[in-house]
C-alpha cells in the first residue's frame, strides 16, 4: 500500500478546497439557507405539517441531501478532471499507485468536503428552523455513505467528461431534478398512487427517506430499503470504477 | 550486467489501427546516457509513455531497473522520474507543495533536505514560495526537472528537455544532466536539438515511423557514418568537373567557384593528396581550402532521409 501516495492526492485535494472556499462551502451553504428562510420560516409557517413534523423542518434532510449530492459530485467530477484537463494527470499515472490508492485519495478527498459541508449547512439551518436528530448515529452513517456513494459517481463523471460542459450535466440535469422530486419538499405518499410507483424509480427517494428517518423516524420506505439501495448504487459506482481502470478508458491510450 | 530498460519486441496499435511502434527491441545501460533522436511523430513520446506507464502496450515486454512494468509496476515505476514535453503544472500551487507532492506520489516518506538540494541544484529555491503560474517557462520546464527527481530515481526519462529554453539555459541542464549521470542516474533524452545529443549522449537511437532503425555508441556513429568534406576555393571560375576528376567523389558548386570533394573520415586519406596532385598536373588553380566533418545533424538527416527512399 503506497499510503505516502494516497496522502498526498488527498493533501493536494484538500488544499484545492481550501483556495476555493467561497466556491466550495460558503456558496452552497448560502444556496441552501435561502431555501430555509424561504420555505422554512416564511412559507413554512403557512404549511401543514407533514407526518407531525413542522414543514421548515420536514425538508432540512432533503436539502441536506441537495447539497450532498451537488458538491459530492461536482468535487470528485472537477478533482479528477482537472489533472486531465491540464496534463498533469501524465504524474499520477506515471507514480507507483493503485487504482485503488487514486480512488481512496482523490474520492476520499471529496466526500471528506462533502460532509464538512453537510454538517456546516446543517448548523447553519439551526438559525432559522427548530429540528431535533433522533438517530444521531444513522444521521452521520447516511452523510458518510452518501457523500462517499456520490463521490464515486462524480469521480466517474469526470473520467467519463471530455468538456466542461458534460461535467455540469448530470448534476444540473439529472441529479437536481431527481432530488426535487424525490420527496425534499414534500412526502411521497401524498403524491397520486400512480406517482408514487414511479417515484420508487427515483434512487434519490430511497437517500432522503432513509435520511429524514434519521432525524425523525418517519420515512417513505422501509430504513432497510434506503440503506440496501444506497449500498446497491455504491457497489454499482465501484464496478464501473474497477472497469475504468482495468481497460484505462479515458485514462490511459 | 542487466540492463535498466529492457524493451522486447514492443509494439503499440492505436485504436484507430495506426501502428505506433513495430516491434521494438532495445536495451539502455545502467548509467549511460542515452538519445533517441526521431523526427516528428516517429514514436518517440509514444515509447517513452509505455515505458512510464502512461499508455498501454498492445504487445511486448518491457522492464525497469530490472522489474516488469506490468507485474511489477509498483517497483518498475518507483525507480522512474518522467520529465514531459509539455510543461504541463498545478498553476495554483507553490513550487515547494509541487515537488513535496511527486514526491509522495511516489511513496516516498518526506525528506525536505532532499527538495531543497534539487531546488538549489535547479536554481528554484529562491522561488520555493512562489505560485508556478507565476514562474518562466523555463523555470516552469526546471520544475519540471525537479518533480522528476523528487523521488530520487534512478531512471530519467527527459522527453525533450531544452524545447523553448534559451541558449544559456540549456547549457545550465547539461550541466545538471552530466552530474546526475556521475550520480549513477540513467538517463534517456528525446531532443530535437541534434547538437545536444552530440554534445551528452554516450550512445544513440534512431527512430523513424515506429522502428528502432539504429543503436549505436556516439563516438562509433561519428566515425562510421560521417563524412568528411574538402572544399577548394578556385581562382577561375570553371563550367564543369574536369574529366580527369570524373572517377572521384568531386561536385562543383552553382557558381562554379568551388570543387567539393566528400570522403569517409574513415578512409584513407590518400585522396585527397590525389585529388590535389591531379589539380596540379591539370592545371586547376586554387586560393583557399577547407575540410569540415560532418556533424551529428547531417548523419541523421542523411540516415532519415535513405531510410525514407528505401521505405
Amino acid at each position: 500500500m503506497n499510503f505516502y501516495g494516497v496522502k498526498a492526492i488527498y493533501n493536494f485535494e484538500m488544499s484545492r478546497m481550501r483556495r476555493t472556499l467561497m466556491q466550495s462551502v460558503l456558496s452552497p451553504v448560502i444556496s441552501t439557507c435561502l431555501y430555509f428562510v424561504v420555505f422554512g420560516s416564511a412559507i413554512g409557517s403557512r404549511m401543514g405539517d407533514i407526518d407531525n413534523i413542522a414543514y421548515g423542518a420536514y425538508i432540512i434532510p432533503g436539502l441536506v441531501m441537495l447539497s450532498l449530492l451537488m458538491q459530492s459530485i461536482s468535487n470528485a467530477s472537477f478533482g479528477i478532471y482537472m489533472p486531465k484537463f491540464s496534463g498533469t494527470i501524465y504524474e499520477v499515472l506515471s507514480a507507483p499507485v493503485s487504482y485503488v490508492e487514486v480512488v481512496l485519495g482523490y474520492v476520499g478527498a471529496a466526500a471528506t468536503k462533502s460532509v464538512i459541508l453537510g454538517l456546516i449547512i446543517l448548523a447553519t439551518a439551526r438559525l432559522f428552523v427548530d429540528y431535533s436528530i433522533l438517530h444521531p448515529f444513522w444521521m452521520l452513517s447516511f452523510l458518510i455513505l452518501t457523500a462517499v456513494t456520490f463521490s464515486l459517481f462524480g469521480f466517474i463523471i469526470g473520467i467519463w467528461a471530455d468538456g466542461f460542459e458534460k461535467l455540469q450535466i448530470v448534476p444540473m440535469m439529472i441529479v437536481t431534478p431527481l432530488t426535487f422530486l424525490g420527496g425534499t419538499f414534500y412526502s411521497i405518499d401524498m403524491l397520486p398512487e400512480i406517482w408514487q410507483t414511479i417515484s420508487l424509480f427515483n434512487p434519490v427517494v430511497y437517500l432522503i427517506s432513509g435520511f429524514r428517518w434519521a432525524f425523525y423516524g418517519v420515512s417513505d420506505v422501509h430504513i432497510g430499503i434506503s440503506v440496501g439501495m444506497t449500498l446497491l448504487f455504491l457497489f454499482a459506482c465501484m464496478a464501473g470504477i474497477w472497469w475504468i481502470f482495468r481497460t484505462g478508458y479515458r485514462l490511459r491510450t | 550486467m542487466q540492463p535498466d530498460i529492457s524493451v522486447k519486441n514492443l509494439n503499440k496499435i492505436y485504436e484507430g489501427g495506426f501502428q505506433a511502434l513495430k516491434n521494438i527491441n532495445l536495451e539502455i545501460n545502467r548509467g549511460e546516457i542515452f538519445a533517441l533522436l526521431g523526427p516528428n511523430g516517429a514514436g518517440k513520446t509514444t515509447m517513452i509513455s509505455i515505458i512510464c506507464g502512461i499508455a498501454n502496450m498492445t504487445s511486448g515486454e518491457v522492464r525497469a531497473g530490472g522489474y516488469d512494468i506490468i507485474r511489477d509496476y509498483r517497483k518498475a515505476r518507483s525507480t522512474i522520474g518522467l520529465v514531459p514535453q509539455e510543461l504541463n503544472t498545478d498553476s495554483f500551487e507553490t513550487v515547494w507543495n509541487a515537488v513535496s507532492f511527486s514526491r509522495g506520489l511516489f511513496g516516498k516518506a518526506p525528506k525536505p533536505a532532499h527538495i531543497e538540494k534539487v531546488l538549489r541544484d535547479l536554481s528554484l529555491w529562491d522561488k520555493r514560495n512562489n505560485r508556478i503560474m507565476t514562474l518562466s517557462g523555463g523555470m516552469k520546464r526546471r520544475l519540471m526537472i525537479a518533480k522528476a527527481l523528487s523521488h530520487e530515481p534512478r531512471i530519467l526519462f527527459l522527453d525533450e528537455p531544452t524545447a523553448g529554453v534559451d541558449v544559456e539555459l540549456r547549457r545550465d541542464m547539461w550541466e545538471m544532466v552530466r552530474k546526475l549521470r556521475e550520480d549513477g542516474v540513467t538517463i534517456i533524452l528525446t531532443t530535437h536539438y541534434i547538437e545536444e545529443a552530440e554534445e551528452m549522449a554516450d550512445r544513440i537511437g534512431v527512430i523513424r515511423q515506429g522502428e528502432i532503425i539504429l543503436v549505436e555508441e556516439k563516438s562509433q556513429l561519428m566515425s562510421k557514418l560521417g563524412k568528411k568534406e574538402l572544399r577548394l576555393q578556385l581562382q577561375n571560375k570553371l563550367d564543369e568537373v574536369p574529366s580527369e576528376l570524373l572517377t572521384e567523389p568531386v561536385e562543383l558548386s552553382e557558381d562554379g567557384y568551388e570543387l567539393i570533394y566528400t570522403f569517409d573520415s574513415q578512409q584513407e586519406q590518400a585522396g585527397v593528396a590525389r585529388l590535389l596532385r591531379t589539380l596540379g598536373d591539370i592545371g586547376v588553380d586554387y586560393r583557399d581550402l577547407r575540410t569540415r566533418e560532418s556533424s551529428l545533424e547531417d548523419i541523421f538527416v542523411g540516415l532519415v532521409h535513405e531510410q525514407a527512399t528505401k521505405g
